[in-house]
């Protein structure tokens, strides 16, 4: 009984101590941007390896996507002769939720483990504290930049799939089942607004920029140096990462779209 | 020269990040479409305005010529008070113009139709359509039916 007390006991300090330890970091993280600006070129090394690296997989998907909406969407319309409002209903549901959600998972998978394992490995093969001896602080010579590159690259990277998921709609909505031209576009410029739907699309994929860099950066920083540890740094960046957007997009839509 | 070529690449993703912002501002959403600011208002009671909502369209002869600013409910004669935008080139609309509110198709939203009427004055910033038809709600109209049709039937049996 008592060693089972002993071991809650033990789960929960780590939890919380691992908790004010990401809060530190994160903290640190941000007192090394300002003097980023001055030497950007860092930041844009990074934006390369975190953003353009993924943009074929965003690009790709999102076309799916929207592909796929199309498709499903028309299915369901075609029913209540509403086949016009496909445009809405892809737009809005890119927009809204797919657009931020689905970029920032894919951005977990393919930026966010990367982070991490690179991260975790430096910190193995020990060249993080080379970096400390030489009186280089390593979480602004190596993590905010990479935070930062996150940052930016997040909200283009979604704004790239949903704009992708529309025109892929359109592919299948219009040039293959037929849904008129002019009728896709007006009733979605009808129904989408700038300010409820799309700027409110893009602080969701800037929340969900930056919380999964956090997350990965915090991972491969906090990990332990062995191989086994920074593969298991590698799988938490990617669970922790999913299931923290998935429920701060639950939060953020009841604040956004809620009314309740 | 990979320097060059990552910050080129760089450079290709942040232009193609906005374009997309770009296409979704202009495209997707109704930025083109709304110019707020320029209008006049008028305003309308309605009895019953169920389903309009704010921003919902204003038509006359089927084209929007502007759209509901605000809708709130007026204390002391119960009725609701709708406030229209109507872009200021629209400016020649009679006097006693009515205003119904129709659904767009079967299920679809609600919307103010502007009816012209004859007078020779035009209506103008802070003017009040006097005229005006309520929203048909399908329930009422349901209710009014089935109790005419429980009266003919015990008309039928005296």
């Amino acid at each position: 009984m008592l060693s089972w007390l002993q071991l809650l006991g033990q789960k929960a300090i780590d939890f919380f101590q691992r908790l004010g330890r990401g809060h530190l970091l994160f903290i640190a993280i941000l007192s090394g941007i300002p003097e980023l600006l001055l030497r950007f070129r860092l930041v844009v090394q990074q934006v390369y390896s975190v953003g353009v690296l993924s943009l074929v997989i965003i690009l790709v998907s999102g076309l799916f996507v929207g592909m796929v909406l199309g498709l499903q969407g028309y299915n369901t319309l075609v029913d209540f002769g509403a086949e016009e409002s496909l445009g809405t209903v892809v737009a809005l549901s890119l927009v809204r939720e797919l657009g931020p959600v689905v970029t920032a998972l894919l951005f977990a998978g393919r930026a966010g483990s990367a982070l991490t394992a690179e991260i975790g490995l430096m910190k193995a093969t020990e060249q993080l504290s080379a970096m400390e001896m030489m009186a280089v602080d390593p979480i602004r010579r190596v993590l905010s930049p990479r935070f930062l590159a996150g940052f930016i690259s997040m909200p283009l990277l979604a704004a790239i799939f949903s704009a992708v998921g529309v025109l892929g709609g359109f592919l299948v909505g219009v040039s293959l089942l037929g849904v008129d031209e002019g009728a896709y576009w007006s009733q979605m410029q009808d129904k989408v607004d700038l300010h409820d739907d799309i700027y409110n699309g893009v602080i969701k994929s800037l929340v969900f920029g930056v919380v999964v860099t956090w997350i990965s950066v915090f991972e491969g920083y906090d990990c332990i140096p062995t191989s086994e540890g920074v593969s298991r740094a590698t799988t938490r960046t990617v669970v922790h990462s999913a299931l923290v957007v998935l429920g701060l997009d639950f939060i953020l839509t009841a604040l956004m779209f809620g009314e309740v | 020269m990979t320097t060059r070529l990552t910050e080129i690449w760089v450079g290709v993703f942040v232009a193609a990040g906005m374009a997309a912002l770009f296409m979704l501002a202009m495209k997707v959403s109704n930025l083109s479409t709304y110019n707020e600011g320029e209008g006049y208002i008028v305003t309308a009671r309605f009895e019953d305005i169920s389903g309009l909502k704010e921003r919902s369209p204003v038509t006359m002869a089927g084209v929007r010529i502007g759209r509901v600013k605000a809708i709130s409910f007026d204390n002391d004669s119960l009725q609701a008070v709708v406030t229209m935008r109507i872009e200021t080139r629209h400016n020649a609309l009679p006097k006693d113009t009515s205003a119904s509110i129709y659904t767009a198709g079967l299920l679809g939203e609600k919307y103010v139709g502007l009816e012209p009427g004859g007078d020779d004055k035009s209506l103008k910033q802070g003017d009040v359509v006097k005229l005006t038809q309520d929203s048909l709600v399908l329930e009422k109209l349901i209710g009014q039916f089935v109790t005419k049709m429980l009266d003919n039937d015990s008309d039928g049996k005296k």
